[in-house]
């Protein structure tokens, strides 16, 4: 092999030396110069983008607290901006949300988790194939579509079944959220029990574990900080849902539990305001700041939380 | 010695590939079997077509006889979990799984309905004297499977497949893993364990085979090419391929 590489006659350091043109770099350098530049810039004005955006929100919101005392917006119990006497206390609009993602998470975590299980241990590959892909293709559909789904839908069928019921309640737009975040949490938990190493499952099955006890017992307890995280991700998504809530959950901050009353959740109000005609600079023009900047924190805390779980889980096995 | 596992005429098929051609065999009750032979030559298959672990894959077809104990474990009635029950297996990779020592050892009989927590308890200890760990682990049982070494992981499995108590024990190049500290660890053990249980184990190392093993076979391309008493074997095979093979002519 060797002495084919360098020619007979010749030294090695003369073959070395024939060879050193091809070391030139024939193609162009200068893409290779300007391609990093070019990758850069654009990592810089998202990342400027991001930060002007939390830039704004929190000024905004700092001049919002100098024209409403922040201990009114965490104590008060009544959220009436467009109505005189005005009063901005966060607490409807946080029960308003609350209690969406709550209902939201119930619908979605179980048959998420129940989805993904069968599509990691049942599932034949074929059918994971055909699956998994149509999950993505939910994921992707417009938000809006959901909130008529919801209101051209499921609320007849809660009228039907509750008569009381009025149109728009937050029952309806709970469910929704929660199909809507159904194939999120169901393609993260089955990316994290798809992770568990076969041999775990070989060890238990060897044991004379049931396809099920294995499920249950072995894979989704070795994929739980995985779950974790993907069920908290679906809850600050949830939480930040805004088109369903809007169409279908009402325009009522209400402090409130039932989930048959009609609420209005903090992004469905921002949407109102904005929407409206309410004058840049005044007071109710600064709170969808302050609801944002209330938002923003809230769905940051959840990420981190999710992102340090999903890192735990990593390294568990 | 009585036979405890017996093959007539076994095929296997991965799809359409023949795995195992006209495999016939008979393994003694309480004594070591080795399976040695080249890469691919349908160890781990033989192996794991005794407690049926080949049925999780996908397009595995099985003709012929394989019975343990009298009874062909590849008919209807045969409930497969049972038969795992009586068929242990230990594999290649250390698998604890990722719970406590003690909770590794418990799954098992949990699994099979133990739930008082001093039968538990003595079947825990138990295990684990049998595996010959107890004395390394007995103080920290709550701690991860993780926490232990390489090779005590291994023996923790060996105690784990033990802690339901099996009839048989199917080792998969259980040492190859290992250093040879932690291997010589196992042999011994495996041949404190063939008094009271079947040992078939799979090795890539001949002399591991001719050191523990009463009985070896050795494979080739799918087909058993011979078995016969390990000393015979290694000292007068009757096929020049078994002799070409232990005497590292090939494979
Ligand atoms: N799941 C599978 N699907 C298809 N073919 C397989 C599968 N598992 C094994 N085989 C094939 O069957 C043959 C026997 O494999 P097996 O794992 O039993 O060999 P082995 O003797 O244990 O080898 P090694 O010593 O390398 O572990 C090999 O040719 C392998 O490629
Ligand atoms: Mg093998």
């Amino acid at each position: 092999m060797r002495e084919e590489g360098i020619p007979s006659g010749k030294t090695a350091i003369e073959g070395i030396q024939k060879d050193k043109r091809t070391f030139k770099n024939s193609r162009n350098s200068i893409m290779d110069k300007t391609m990093p530049a070019f990758l850069l810039f654009c990592a810089v004005i998202s990342i400027l983008t991001t930060v002007g955006i939390v830039y704004i929100l929190f000024t905004e919101t700092y001049h919002f607290f100098q024209k409403v005392p922040f201990k009114e917006f965490i104590a008060s119990g009544t959220w009436s901006p467009l109505f005189e006497p005005k009063q901005f206390g966060i607490w409807p609009l946080l029960s308003g949300t609350l209690l969406i993602t709550v209902i939201a998470c119930l619908v979605a975590i179980p048959l998420g988790l129940a989805a993904a299980i069968y599509l990691s241990e049942y599932a034949p590959k074929a059918v994971r194939k055909v699956i998994k892909p149509i999950l993505e293709v939910l994921a992707g559909v417009p938000t809006i579509v959901y909130g008529y789904f919801a209101l051209t839908f499921m609320t007849p069928i809660i009228r039907v079944l509750f008569p009381d019921v009025g149109i728009f309640n937050a029952l309806s737009a709970g469910i929704v959220v929660g199909i809507m975040i159904i194939p999120m949490v169901c393609s993260l938990s089955e990316d994290a029990m798809s992770a568990v190493p076969r041999s775990l499952r070989d060890g238990a099955y060897a044991l004379g574990a049931t396809k099920f006890e294995v499920a249950l017992k072995i894979v989704v307890p070795a994929a739980f900080s995985g779950i974790v995280a993907s069920s908290v991700l679906a809850f600050s998504r949830a939480i930040g849902e805004t088109m369903i809530v809007t169409v279908a959950a009402g325009a009522t901050p209400k402090l409130t539990a039932n989930p048959f009353d009609s609420i209005q959740t903090m992004t469905a109000y921002i949407v109102q305001v904005s929407l409206g005609d309410t004058p840049h600079g005044t007071v109710e023009y600064g709170s969808i700041f302050a609801v944002g900047a209330t938002l923003f924190l809230i769905t940051f805390v959840l990420n981190i939380v999710a992102q340090y779980l999903a890192k735990r889980f990593r390294e568990e096995y | 010695m009585n036979t405890i596992i017996e093959i007539d005429k076994l095929n296997l098929f991965y799809s359409d590939f023949h795995a195992l051609r006209n495999v016939s065999l008979e393994i003694p009750e309480k004594a070591i079997t080795a399976f040695i032979g080249p890469s691919g030559c349908g160890k781990s298959t033989l192996l794991r077509t005794f407690n049926r672990m080949n049925d999780m894959i996908q397009g595995t077809r099985i003709e012929g006889v394989c019975a343990i104990g009298g009874t062909d474990i590849y008919s209807d009635e045969v409930d497969v979990e049972t038969l795992r029950k009586r068929v242990g297996m230990v594999f290649q990779q250390p698998n604890p799984f990722p719970k406590s020592i003690y909770d590794n050892i418990a799954y098992g009989p949990r699994l099979h309905g133990i739930k008082d927590r001093k039968k538990l308890d003595e079947i825990v200890e138990t295990s684990l004297r049998s595996a010959a760990l107890w004395e390394e682990v007995k103080d920290h049982l709550k701690r991860s499977a993780f926490s232990i070494s390489g090779g005590q992981q291994q023996r923790l499995c060996i105690a784990r497949a033990l802690a339901v108590e099996p009839d048989i024990l199917l080792m998969d190049e259980a040492t190859s893993a290992l250093d040879p500290i932690s291997t010589l660890k196992i042999e011994e053990l495996a041949q404190e364990l063939k008094d009271r249980y079947t040992i078939v184990m799979v090795t890539h190392n001949m002399h591991q085979a001719a050191r523990v093993s009463q009985q070896t076979v050795f494979f080739l391309n799918g087909e058993v090419v011979e078995y016969s008493d390990t000393e015979q074997l290694f000292s007068n095979p009757n096929d020049q391929r078994t002799e070409d093979y232990i005497s590292g002519r090939f494979g």
